[in-house]
């Protein structure tokens, strides 16, 4: 059986948060559409924009599909000029709620968001969904604390981030600044290994957590209106992936992808929008070209640095960012693969 | 059924941390100067008032100049005059805890090639000294990029990742590769700088200390180890090929634990 967690938390869940209630009270909610709602309303999947490398720099909101807004986070490196806004973030407007997902990469990062959520809706910001523990993906949930929303994980994010997070929001203030930045924001819900699901009025989405793969805390996403795919970073679209998770793992998890069927996917990175077919393939292709080549290099007694020079170098040409990234994704996979 | 479980955290918005963090100054930025005055403060700590000469001729390192993985960089140690080289130190300058290896060679053993993963803090010389067995110390170095290595978290969750400590494996070139070997052994190796973030303490520095691997009944080698290096620690070495019987090798943590474990080189097909 699956229970959804209604927009509106009915009075059963409340027992449930031990914590700092999610304020319903006394939070104004308008029941009528935006202007921006009814005029962008009818956009249709066929029309999404295919953006390849050229267009990397886009940073505003597309509306990729009824109500679905991303931002294409451009393929470059956190930098003092960008709030470390190089992931894909968005939201999703339901009839009665919108969810956020991912937040952003700072707080500043994620205040831009918010600032564009409320061009476009003023209905209550309940949920945010963080995808992952990397700091591009999720620093930016501080920007919604006015809004006292549900922050949604997989039920390895806690930790994860408890591991984790503190360093990477010093790494991070040493780039942008400390103020940019924001505080580490916990999941206050967690996605079990069941899935689980969300409903903002009549539009239900569903929530998935994987197995370890790009990193150990995945979550997908599928919005039942759209049929849209949100995969995190379990897809990059022409951005080198980054490995932080298990390679082995990661092959797996892109099959359970291909099973939802998606038609479009929201990657991590790349397009606001890809195909879902091609996507997966290109990714699967890499991953299962590091895998290979990776083992054979153990296998012919090549020591991890002669590797990081050797494998997955018919990749190169095939995606961004390339050597910031093949080096570090070829030396975690002898890490996990030279124990077999 | 639930199937979003909510989590009790108490003051979800409040873990903000206190102040400001400091501005990040690092030795990034440090000066060949600062850099040389480093280094013999370090070395009169680790060597005393013994003279440490220059010596190209007698051990280079290899090492990246910009680390893939500040948490695993791989370091390789080439001792040319291999017949004079007793031990081999490995000395990551601007690590917090800078002496990160001694490496004793023994009656079975070939310094030739001996390879590391090592933590690299920040931007650092590395450098390495190789001591004669009449004591000459030599010294050469390498310039690395890395930083965060050694407060880098480990992957998996502190008891998990203890749960297969002292797990081993040896690998025995082959071919032209036959005389060397590679150790793996699982272990975490805490750093002390590892941090969570809720209990805001650090995961108390636990690493090998000592590894001791000989074959047949003669030492091959000998290590001192230190927080700088990497968990699961792998390590590259040279042995005698003439000799005969099995390797064993025994290897203790900070904690007292002790694992030891015995491998047997494959049968040569030629």
């Amino acid at each position: 059986m699956s229970a959804n967690l209604t927009d509106r938390p009915s009075s059963h869940h409340k027992p449930r948060f031990s914590g700092r209630r999610i304020a319903d009270a006394g939070f104004s909610r308008s029941p009528a559409m935006s202007r921006r709602d009814v005029l962008l309303g009818g956009f249709c999947l066929c029309c999404i924009p295919q953006l390849g490398f050229a267009a990397a720099e886009t940073t505003g909101l597309e509306e990729i599909a009824s109500g679905v807004f991303v931002r294409r986070g451009p393929d470059v490196e956190a930098s003092p000029g960008n709030r470390n806004g190089i992931a894909n973030i968005g939201f999703i407007v339901g009839r009665d709620a919108v969810l956020v997902t991912d937040p952003g990469g700072s707080l500043a990062d994620g205040r831009w968001l918010r600032s564009e959520i409320r061009k476009h809706t003023e209905k209550p910001i309940r949920h945010v969904v963080v995808t992952h523990m990397h700091p591009d993906h999720c620093f930016g949930a501080a920007a919604f604390e006015e809004d006292r929303p549900n922050i949604i994980g997989h039920h390895g994010l806690g930790a994860a981030l408890q591991a984790r997070g503190e360093f990477y929001r010093q790494r991070l203030a040493e780039i942008l600044g400390p103020q940019e930045v924001g505080a580490v924001v916990l999941p206050t819900q967690e996605v079990s290994p069941d899935g689980a699901e969300v409903d903002l009025g009549g539009r239900v989405i569903r929530l998935k957590a994987h197995e370890a793969a790009h990193t150990t805390c995945d979550l997908s996403m599928t919005d039942s209106e759209t049929g849209l795919l949100f995969a995190g970073d379990l897809l990059f679209v022409g951005r080198v992936p980054s490995l932080d998770g298990s390679l082995l793992g990661w092959l797996d998890e892109l099959q359970k992808l291909r099973a939802l069927d998606a038609k479009k996917i929201v990657p991590g990175h790349g397009p606001a929008a890809a195909e879902a077919a091609p996507a997966i393939a290109d990714l699967e292709r890499y991953l299962a070209t590091l895998r290979d080549e990776t083992r054979e290099a153990i296998d012919n007694g090549m020591t991890i640095d002669e590797a990081v020079e050797t494998v997955a170098q018919s990749e190169r040409d095939r995606w961004t960012l390339f050597d910031d990234y093949n080096g570090r994704n070829v030396t975690q996979a002898y890490k996990e693969l030279e124990w077999e | 059924m639930k199937l979003l479980r909510n989590l009790a955290i108490t003051a979800l918005f409040a873990l903000a941390y206190p102040g400001v963090a400091s501005a990040g100054v690092s030795v990034i930025d440090g000066t060949e100067p600062e850099r040389q005055a480093r280094w013999e403060e370090i070395s009169e700590y680790v060597f005393g008032d013994r003279p440490i000469e220059a010596g190209d001729d007698h051990i280079a390192i290899e090492a990246p100049r910009r680390a893939q993985d500040p948490a695993l960089v791989p370091i390789t140690l080439k001792v040319l005059k291999k017949d004079e080289v007793r031990a081999v130190h490995l000395v990551i300058d601007d690590n917090p805890s800078p002496y990160a290896a001694k490496i004793t060679i023994g009656p079975a053993g070939d310094p030739s090639e001996i390879r590391l993963r090592v933590r690299v803090n920040d931007y650092t010389n590395i450098h390495a000294v190789a001591e004669t067995a009449d004591g000459k110390l030599y010294q050469t170095r390498a310039f690395v990029k890395a930083s965060g290595g050694c407060s880098a978290p480990i992957s998996v969750a502190d008891a998990e990742a203890l749960e297969g400590a002292g797990q081993m494996k040896m690998k025995f070139g082959e071919g032209d590769k036959t005389g060397s070997a590679t150790l793996m052994i699982r272990h975490p190796n805490f750093s002390g700088m590892q941090m969570n973030q809720v209990t805001r303490l650090y995961t108390p520095a636990r690493y090998l200390d000592h590894v001791k691997v000989s074959y047949g009944d003669k030492t091959v080698f000998e290590l001192k180890g230190d927080i700088s290096l990497s968990s699961d620690p792998v390590i590259g070495f040279a042995y005698d090929p003439s000799e005969t019987g099995e390797f064993i090798v025994q290897a203790t943590d900070t904690k007292g634990a002790s694992w030891k474990e015995s491998f047997v080189v494959p049968a040569r097909t030629n």
